[in-house]
């Protein structure tokens, strides 16, 4: 009635519904206002996908570019009888580098790992490293590259006399194989990922056990009506809103300070003797298997219960236990759900960043991880270390670094979504 | 938590399982016809029962969670409080939070969430309930099951690279509109935009399926009654599923004030008692990150400073998060 009420109160008197020409005009203003709301509707829609767009434009023109470098010394005065740097067998390239760095520091090399062992491409990338020494001076975006290539080479030309300007795409190979270095043209993320390996393989380890099991206990075993149990329920869906900087600030009380003796690895006597505090990886781990457990359970729940109740009858009515029926039917036709839900949960802590920077990651660490006992830093630490960093080079880092998290994450959720669609069919032909 | 009860093989009894002529009943035992002793009667099953004890543990698992936060928040806040330069008064009262000179006034913090918060919520409030409704009353199936995997893609991107797109994209482009002498490069403004499109997800997938709940034959009422599309929309299906659109945007406030490396990225590192979104600010959570970084000696009043923040901000989430539970069970329309 209200709808109609509204649309009649301008009209004049002599009956609730206007009639002619006012009926009509009503009408058409109505369907007018149909119209432009479903174009703002729409514009919303449009504003979502644009700042996706906008987000991973942004990611591409950061990682990819022309860099402006002035090296230390030209490698073409070291090219040896016109036969360019890069060219040259090893032998001579050692003898290059023994000509240009201090006898002290050729012991050091020579002591680290005797050159006789050491192979071609090590001692030319010690040359770049000691002799080259590449400084980059600028660096621009890919769409500038792209665009304004004129202006890029003018702009290098004016500021930065004598540099080499070359187009560089920051994610490359070495990038992922390289360990962390302060020099941005040497940097690689390969701790870093195998540090979120490690962190991740503990909380895979942690959570998903135990949240399998509350899942199972609260949809199986538990008793609706008793208070314990709806406690429970209560606190698991209060948990997952929980901010997880929260979460950081349990670990550091609980698996940093107080089980310090446990998580520094001392009561096996293995632990890094230097670092011997508990910023490890098993703490990281373990917060992170903490914060993703609601999540875990939740779906694991409704995983269990979408298992049609007609399978656990006709178990009960064989005469298996409780457990046989849960070991042998249910858990069996729940598992993609609960992989699938897994899965996104695990995600999740891939990208989780607050609560690693609380437990304390390491700011710079180029050694790879030994094991869960060894100091740590993960992919998204790194990026967010190379964000707050005030040169542009570290910034393009960052970029080629969300790049290769961002690919970790995709492959992951579209396993996800395989994961579940397989299932669903596979459900609808049974 | 509305699954069937299942039957639990406790209640078979010897009874119900034995037949009319299953065999003679002897002490502890029945024998049918011809065929071995076979105890039918309840037994004792260890092994159940330990599973089953641990299956609690797992449960129980976060309820010590909860214990643990909430210990490990109140006896760190209760040092600092009881520290003699510290007091509630100053806590609450103080507009200044300077752990160098003793200064721990909590409102420069509060302020610079609260502000963040905001910008973001007037982001994505009408946009992501724009989004539900569109998707929900508007949308074909097909465009449906291309902007849902969109809109997961959003939800699924870490904070940190939004920090990074915050600092990056959001600022650069604040700086070139409104000028850089009037935003400065750490802004809660291009923060909280940010955290604005990082919670549209949340909001237009809760909404959504709200507003998917309301039963079409109220919809169909309404076109009978010669409504347009928008009218059913906003009329009819909306207010039916309010409740739900309501817990959708408390959840999301909560979730804006808790959010910390888009803040700790582009905010800005110093806190400041500032109004103005353009101006650097240090909020709540990114002090907690940026002094947690940094080296910190146990058992410090910054150490224990953190902690405060730490258990009003967990406070302030979780009452958000009741609050929007109780909306939905106090308020929602029950259809037969």
């Amino acid at each position: 009635m209200a709808l109609i009420q509204d649309h009649t109160a301008d009209q004049p008197a002599g009956g609730l519904m206007p009639s002619g020409s006012a009926y009509h005009d009503q009408v058409v203003a109505r369907q007018r206002r149909g119209r432009a709301w479903a174009v703002i509707f729409q514009a919303a829609m449009l504003a979502g996908i644009v700042a996706l767009c906008a987000l991973l434009l942004n990611i591409l023109n950061q990682s990819f570019g022309y860099v402006a470098i002035v090296n230390n010394i030209d490698p073409g005065e070291l090219a040896d009888n016109g036969v360019p740097l890069d060219k040259l067998p090893k032998d001579e390239l050692v003898d290059i580098l023994e000509a240009n760095i201090s006898a002290g520091l050729m012991r050091r090399y020579e002591h680290d790992m005797p050159f006789a062992q050491r192979s071609r491409e090590n001692v030319h990338e010690l040359i770049l490293e000691r002799v080259v020494e590449p400084q980059v001076q600028a660096t621009w975006g890919l769409f500038d590259s792209i665009f304004t290539r004129g202006s890029v080479f003018a702009e290098a030309e004016e500021r930065f006399a004598g540099s080499e300007v070359y187009f560089r795409s920051w994610l490359t190979t070495s990038f992922i194989s390289k360990s962390q270095s302060s020099e941005p043209l040497r940097a690689g993320v390969r701790t870093a990922i195998f540090g979120s390996l490690w962190v991740v393989a503990i909380t895979i380890l942690f959570s998903f056990p135990i949240g399998v099991g509350a899942a199972i206990y609260l949809e199986e075993y538990a008793r609706k009506e008793r208070l314990l149990n709806r406690l429970i329920q209560t606190n698991i869906n209060n948990l997952a809103g929980v901010p997880s900087i929260i979460y950081g600030m349990l670990g550091l009380a609980i698996f940093v300070r107080i089980l310090e003796f446990f998580t520094s690895g001392a009561f096996l006597g293995i632990g890094d003797q230097s670092t011997a505090n508990g910023r490890t990886i098993i703490s990281a781990g373990l917060t992170l298997g903490l914060l993703i457990l609601p999540l875990i359970i939740i779906n694991g729940q409704e995983a269990i219960r979408a298992v049609p109740s007609s399978l656990r009858q006709a178990g009960f009515g064989l005469g298996a236990t409780h457990w046989q029926v849960i070991w042998h039917h249910v858990l069996p036709s729940a598992m993609p759900g609960i992989l699938t839900g897994t899965i996104l949960a695990v995600s999740r802590a891939i990208g989780e960043t607050a609560p690693l920077v609380v437990v304390g990651a390491s700011t710079f660490i180029a050694l790879d991880p030994s094991g869960p006992f060894s100091k740590f830093t993960v992919l998204p630490i790194q990026i967010y270390q190379w964000t707050s960093r005030p040169q542009d080079e570290f910034r393009n880092l960052a970029a080629a670094a969300i790049l290769v998290l961002l690919i970790l994450l995709l492959s992951l959720n579209a396993s996800a979504v395989l994961l579940r669609n397989r299932f669903d069919h596979s459900r609808a032909t049974a | 938590m509305t699954g069937p009860a299942p039957i639990a093989p406790a209640t078979i009894s010897a009874e119900s399982v034995r037949g009319p002529g299953a065999g003679a009943e002897i002490e502890g035992g029945t024998v049918l016809r011809g065929g071995p002793k076979i105890d039918l009667r309840r037994k004792p099953r260890v092994a159940e029962s330990l599973i089953k004890g641990f299956l609690f543990l797992c449960g129980a698992i976060s309820i010590l969670t909860t214990l643990g936060i909430v210990f490990v928040l109140g006896r760190e806040s209760l040092l600092f409080f009881a520290s003699e330069e510290m007091n509630l008064f100053k806590f609450f009262g103080g507009t200044e939070w300077q752990p160098a000179i003793g200064r721990f006034g909590i409102w420069p913090l509060v302020t610079a969430t609260l502000m963040a918060s905001a910008i973001a919520m007037a982001v994505a409030l009408p946009v992501g309930l724009c989004v539900a409704i569109c998707l929900s009353e508007y949308a074909t199936h097909r465009t449906r099951s291309i902007l849902k995997p969109i809109l997961e893609i959003l939800a699924g991107i870490p904070t940190v690279v939004y920090g990074y797109f915050a600092l990056t994209f959001m600022t650069p482009m604040l700086r070139g509109i409104l000028g850089r002498d009037v935003v400065e490069i750490y802004n809660t403004a291009s923060a909280g935009i940010v955290i604005g499109i990082l919670v549209i997800p949340l909001v237009s997938s809760m909404s959504e399926d709200a507003l998917s709940a309301v039963p079409s034959s109220l919809r169909q009422a309404s076109y009978g009654l010669g409504a347009t599309r928008l009218e059913t929309a906003v009329r009819i299906v909306l207010p039916a599923a309010l409740s739900g659109v309501a817990a959708a945007f408390i959840v999301a406030i909560s979730r804006a004030i808790g959010e910390t490396m888009i803040v700790a990225i582009a905010a800005g590192a110093g806190p400041n008692f500032t109004f103005s979104p353009f101006r650097a600010a240090e909020t709540m959570t990114g002090h907690i990150v940026r002094i947690s970084g940094g080296d910190l000696s146990y058992d410090s009043i910054d150490y224990n400073s953190i902690f405060a923040i730490g258990l009003l901000l967990f406070l302030l989430t979780l009452s958000l998060n009741v609050l929007s539970q109780w909306i939905v069970r106090r308020f929602r329309e029950e259809y037969e």
